[in-house]
C-alpha cells in the first residue's frame, strides 16, 4: 500500500493514469508483499511470474517491463500451412526462431527462457538479448505454437516469427569465422615475433648457423597457417577485385603477402638471404583487427531494420468470405493480401496499408510521423500499417500488405543505407585505391631499375616498397579514431547511429532545436484556465477532469493530472468523439469539452487575447454556452537553459523551430535564452529553413524528438534525436541522446571536434611516414624487416593517438548504470524521411 | 641449443592447444552473447533447486 504514489510494479507507468473511475489500486501479492499494478494485464504478468517462481526477475532487471497487451489471439498460428511455412520440423521436434520485442535487458531474456522451459513439451530454448531473438524447439504434439506465443505475450513481450533468420545466422557465422582468424593471426604473430627477436639478437651477437636455420623453419611452420587461414579473405578479395578489373586494398596486400611469404620460404630452403615471416604475420593480424572492428559496427546497424519490421502486429482480423455480414477470423499478418477487408479494433496496430471503409477514428501515427497527438481519419482516408487505432473500431480495405507497405519500403531504404560506408572512410578508400595503383607501378619500376643496376638488391628493395607502402595506417587512421570517438560518446550517453555522424558533428555551426519533447519534456500540462461563464476556475477544472476521465487522449491526462481530487463529481453517459472531444452529463447537466468546433460553437468567445486563441486551445461548454478556455503547454526541461548556454559558449548559433503556437515557443525560448525562434512551422517549412541555413553556408545540426521531425532530421547536416522519439525519427537520426536528457549534447560536440583533429593528425602522420619511407625503400636503403617494423609502428602510433579520445571522454556524473549495453545500439542513417513525404495521407 | 629445440616444440603444443580450445569455445557459442551469461549467475535457480517450489506448471 505504501507505494500507491509510485508507478506500476511491473511496467512503471503511473497508477493514476489508468483512466478508470475506480480509484482503489490493483494489488497483487508477490514475495510476501502486496504491490500495486496499473492494469489487469500487468497483474496477470506479475502473478504468472510469481507462479513460476521467477520473482528474481524484478531484482535484476535494469529497465521497467513492457506493458502486456490484451490477450492477442495467437490461434492463427496453429494453421497447419502457416505452421509449416514459419517453423521447421526436425528430429528434435519443431523449431522456430522468434524476434521478441521489448526484451531489452538480461533479466528479460532470462525470464522469457525460464517461463518457456517450464512448459511441458518444450525441449530447448535459447534466447539472445543482443539480437532479440529466441530459438525454441518443442514437441509439436504436446504443445501448440500459439501457446508458446501466448506465454511470451502474457509476460508483456511481443513475439514475432523471424522471417530473416538467414541474416542472423550469416552474421553469427561471419563473427565466429573472423574471431577464429583473429586468434590464429594473433597467436601466430606472437610466436613468430619471439623467434624474430631471437634472430635479430643473433644478427648482432652472432648465432650458430643451425640454430638460425632451426628458428627459420619453426617460424615458417607457424607462419604458414596464419598465411593460409588468416590471409585467406585477402587473397579471395584480391582475386575478386582482379576479376572485376579494379584495384582494391586487397591487391597489393595479397601481392606483398605472397611475395614476402614465398621469398621467405625460398630463403629458408636455401639457407641464405632474409626471411620476412614476422612481417607477414604481423601484417595479417593488423588487417584482421581492422576488419573485425568494421564488422562489429556493421552488425549493430542491421538491428534497426529488425526493429522497424517488428512494428506490425502478428495477427489481424480478416473478413472471411464475401458478404459484409460475414464473421471476422484471425489470420497471421503474413497471410493478408491486397483487397482483404480487415477489422482494426481500438488499441490495435494497423497491420497493413489501406483505406478506411467503415467508421472513423483517430490514429496514433507517432511511429511514422512523430506527431504525438492522434490524427483523425474518416471514411476513404488512407491508413498506414504500423499506426495505432486509438479511439474506435474501424474496417479497412487493404491496398498493400507485406513488402508493398510504406513500412516495408522504409525498411528496404534502411537496409540499403546500412551497406554504405562512412563518407570519410570512403574518401580514404578512394585515395588509397589511387595511391595503390601508383605503388604497384612504382614497385615494378623499382624492381626493373635494380634488376639492371644491381640484381642482388632488386628483391629486397621491391619488397620494402610494397610493405612500406601498405596504406595500413591510412585505413586505420579514420577507422580507429571514429570507433574511439563512438565509445567516448557512448560513455557520455550519446549513441552514434550513423557512420558520418562524427564528421558532421564537428563541422556544425548552427543548431536548430525542436521544442516539444526536445527542449521540453513533451508531457502536456495545463498552463492556463480562463473562465468566461458562470463558473470559477476550480469548478471548471473539476468538470473538465470529470469528463476527461473517459478519454485516453494525451491532453485528457493533463486534466486528470492537474485535478486529481474531484470532490465526487461523476460524469455519466460519457461520449468520446474522435477529433472533437468529450461530452457527458454531470449533475444532470450536459457538458462538452474539446475543440472550438466541438465545444465552443454557439456564442463566440470574447475575452481571450488574440495571441492566445490558437487552435491548441480547449473549450469547455454547457448547454448555455462556453464556460472556459484552457491552454495546454509543456514545461522546459531543467537542463535546457544550461545546455543552450554551453553550446553558445562553443560558438554555435541556436534556433528554435517548432510546430507549436507562438506563445508557447516564445515562453520556452525566453526560458532557454534563445533569441531566434519561429512558431507554427510545418515539417516542410522546417526543412526549408534548414536548407536556407545550409545554403547560407551554415552546417546545421537538427535536434528533435520526432514531432514532425523525421523529414527535417533527414535534411539536416547532422541529426540528433531524443531516445524517446518515434522509431522513424530514431532511424533517420545520426545520433541518439539516451537517457532522454540534453546534458550530454555540448560534450558530444567537443568530442567530435577532438576526433576530427585526431583524424587529421593520423592522416598527416601516415602520409608523412609513407612519403619519407617510400623513397628510402625505393633506393634500397630500407631492409624489409625495417620496413615491416616501420609499417607496424606507423599503425600503432595511429591507434594509440586515437585511443586518447576514449580516455579524454570522461563520463559526466551519470547516476546509476551505464547507458545501454552496446548490443542495444541501433541504427544507421536511413534518410528514410524522403519516403514519408510521398504517401501524403 | 638443445634446450631450445625442446622448449619450442613444447610452446608450439601449448599454442596449438590454446587455439583448439578457442576454436571450440567459438564454435559452441561462447562468444555469441557477451551480456546475458554474466547476469545469469546472479539469479538463483530456486524454482528448480528448492523442493518447496510451486507445484503447478500451468502455462
Amino acid at each position: 500500500m505504501a507505494q500507491t504514489a509510485a508507478g506500476c510494479f511491473h511496467c512503471g507507468e503511473p497508477l493514476e493514469s489508468s483512466g478508470k473511475p475506480a480509484r482503489e489500486p490493483l494489488l497483487i501479492r508477490i514475495q510476501g508483499a502486496d504491490v500495486a499494478v496499473c492494469c489487469p494485464g500487468c497483474r496477470a504478468a506479475v502473478q504468472f511470474i510469481g507462479e513460476l517462481g521467477l520473482e528474481d526477475f524484478y531484482r535484476f532487471r535494469s529497465v521497467m517491463s513492457p506493458k502486456p497487451t490484451e490477450a492477442s489471439l495467437w490461434s492463427a498460428y496453429d494453421d497447419p500451412a502457416l505452421l509449416d511455412a514459419c517453423t521447421r520440423e526436425g528430429p528434435q521436434g519443431r523449431s522456430v526462431v522468434l524476434m521478441i520485442d521489448g526484451m531489452t535487458c538480461a533479466a528479460c531474456s532470462w525470464l522469457v527462457s525460464r517461463s518457456l522451459e517450464h512448459m511441458a513439451g518444450v525441449r530447448r530454448v535459447s534466447v539472445n538479448t543482443a539480437t532479440g531473438r529466441a530459438q525454441i524447439e518443442w514437441d509439436g504434439a504436446t504443445v501448440k505454437l500459439s501457446e508458446l506465443l501466448g506465454v511470451i505475450a502474457s509476460l508483456g513481450y511481443q513475439p514475432q516469427i523471424a522471417a530473416a533468420e538467414n541474416d542472423a545466422a550469416r552474421g553469427l557465422n561471419e563473427r565466429r569465422g573472423l574471431l577464429k582468424r583473429l586468434a590464429v593471426a594473433g597467436l601466430g604473430m606472437m610466436q613468430v615475433m619471439m623467434f624474430a627477436v631471437a634472430m635479430y639478437a643473433g644478427d648482432l651477437q652472432g648465432m650458430e648457423a643451425d640454430v638460425r636455420t632451426y628458428l627459420r623453419i619453426v617460424s615458417m611452420l607457424v607462419a604458414t597457417p596464419v598465411m593460409l587461414y588468416g590471409g585467406w579473405p585477402y587473397f579471395m578479395g584480391a582475386a575478386r577485385a582482379l576479376a572485376g578489373r579494379t584495384i582494391t586494398m586487397d591487391v597489393p596486400v595479397a601481392l606483398g603477402l605472397v611475395l614476402a611469404y614465398s621469398a621467405s620460404v625460398f630463403n629458408t630452403w636455401r639457407h641464405a638471404g632474409e626471411v620476412y615471416f614476422d612481417s607477414v604475420t604481423m601484417f595479417i593480424f593488423f588487417l584482421t583487427v581492422a576488419r573485425y572492428v568494421e564488422m562489429v559496427a556493421r552488425h549493430r546497424s542491421t538491428q534497426v531494420s529488425d526493429a522497424l519490421g517488428r512494428m506490425l502486429p502478428a495477427t489481424a482480423h480478416r473478413l472471411s468470405g464475401g458478404g459484409p455480414g460475414a464473421p471476422f477470423t484471425d489470420v497471421a499478418v503474413s497471410q493478408i493480401v491486397a483487397g482483404d477487408t480487415l477489422l482494426v479494433r481500438t488499441g490495435e496496430v494497423v497491420p497493413a496499408d489501406g483505406d478506411l471503409t467503415q467508421g472513423s477514428t483517430e490514429f496514433d501515427e507517432s511511429m511514422l510521423t512523430g506527431e504525438s497527438l492522434p490524427v483523425a481519419r474518416t471514411l476513404g482516408d488512407r491508413v498506414t500499417g504500423g499506426t495505432i487505432n486509438v479511439s474506435a473500431p474501424v474496417q479497412m480495405r487493404v491496398t498493400a500488405a507485406g513488402r508493398g507497405t510504406v513500412l516495408a519500403s522504409i525498411v528496404a531504404l534502411l537496409t540499403r543505407a546500412q551497406s554504405e560506408r562512412p563518407r570519410i572512410t570512403r574518401a580514404g578508400d578512394r585515395f588509397s585505391s589511387r595511391f595503390l595503383a601508383r605503388v604497384l607501378i612504382g614497385a615494378v619500376l623499382v624492381c626493373g631499375f635494380w634488376s639492371i643496376a644491381e640484381p642482388s638488391r632488386a628483391f629486397d628493395a621491391t619488397l620494402a616498397v610494397l610493405v612500406v607502402a601498405c596504406p595500413c595506417a591510412f585505413s586505420l587512421a579514420t577507422l580507429v579514431a571514429v570507433a574511439s570517438a563512438n565509445a567516448a560518446l557512448a560513455r557520455r550517453g550519446v549513441l552514434v547511429a550513423s557512420p558520418d555522424a562524427i564528421e558532421g558533428l564537428a563541422k556544425v555551426t548552427y543548431v536548430v532545436f525542436d521544442k516539444t519533447g526536445t527542449l521540453t519534456d513533451g508531457m502536456v500540462a495545463l498552463a492556463r484556465c480562463i473562465p468566461v461563464g458562470a463558473y470559477g476556475v476550480a469548478e471548471c477544472l473539476q468538470i473538465a477532469a470529470a469528463l476527461e476521465v473517459g478519454s485516453e487522449h494525451p491532453i485528457a491526462r493533463a486534466f486528470t493530472d492537474a485535478e486529481p481530487n474531484r470532490e465526487g463529481l461523476q460524469a455519466r453517459e460519457i461520449q468520446v468523439v474522435p477529433g472533437g472531444g468529450v461530452s457527458g452529463i454531470i449533475n444532470g447537466k450536459r457538458f462538452k469539452i474539446g475543440t472550438r468546433a466541438f465545444a465552443g460553437s454557439a456564442p463566440v468567445v470574447p475575452a481571450a487575447p488574440s495571441e492566445e486563441t490558437d487552435d491548441a486551445a480547449i473549450f469547455l461548454s454547457s448547454e448555455e454556452g462556453v464556460l472556459a478556455t484552457f491552454a495546454v503547454a509543456d514545461e522546459p526541461r531543467p537542463e535546457s537553459a544550461g545546455m543552450v548556454a554551453a553550446l553558445r559558449g562553443q560558438g554555435l548559433e541556436i534556433e528554435i523551430s517548432s510546430g507549436d503556437s507562438a506563445v508557447a515557443v516564445r515562453r520556452v525560448a525566453h526560458h532557454c535564452g534563445v533569441r531566434n525562434f519561429s512558431a507554427r512551422r510545418s515539417p516542410a517549412q522546417k526543412l526549408e529553413r534548414v536548407r536556407a541555413l545550409a545554403s547560407r553556408g551554415e552546417f546545421v545540426a537538427m535536434v528533435g524528438d520526432g514531432v514532425n521531425d523525421a523529414p527535417v532530421l533527414g535534411g539536416a547536416g547532422v541529426s540528433i534525436a531524443m531516445s524517446r522519439g518515434s522509431a522513424l525519427t530514431l532511424a533517420s537520426a545520426d545520433l541518439i541522446l539516451i537517457g532522454d536528457s540534453l546534458t550530454a549534447l555540448p560534450g558530444a560536440f567537443s568530442v567530435a571536434r577532438r576526433a576530427t583533429r585526431v583524424i587529421r593528425q593520423n592522416l598527416l602522420w601516415a602520409a608523412g611516414y609513407n612519403l619519407t619511407a617510400m623513397p628510402l625503400a625505393a633506393m634500397g636503403w630500407v631492409p624489409p624487416w625495417a620496413a615491416a617494423i616501420g609499417m607496424s609502428m606507423s599503425s600503432i602510433v595511429v591507434v594509440l593517438n586515437s585511443l586518447r579520445l576514449i580516455r579524454s571522454g570522461r563520463p559526466r556524473s551519470s547516476p546509476g548504470r551505464a547507458p545501454l549495453p552496446p548490443s542495444f545500439v541501433p541504427v544507421m542513417p536511413p534518410r528514410a524521411a524522403a519516403i514519408l513525404q510521398s504517401p501524403a495521407p | 641449443m638443445s634446450l631450445v629445440s625442446v622448449l619450442i616444440p613444447v610452446t608450439m603444443l601449448l599454442v596449438g592447444f590454446g587455439l583448439w580450445a578457442f576454436f571450440w569455445a567459438v564454435r559452441s557459442g561462447q562468444f555469441d552473447d557477451l551480456d546475458v551469461p554474466g547476469w545469469e549467475i546472479l539469479i538463483d535457480e530456486r524454482s528448480d533447486a528448492a523442493p518447496d517450489a510451486e507445484p503447478d506448471e500451468s502455462a
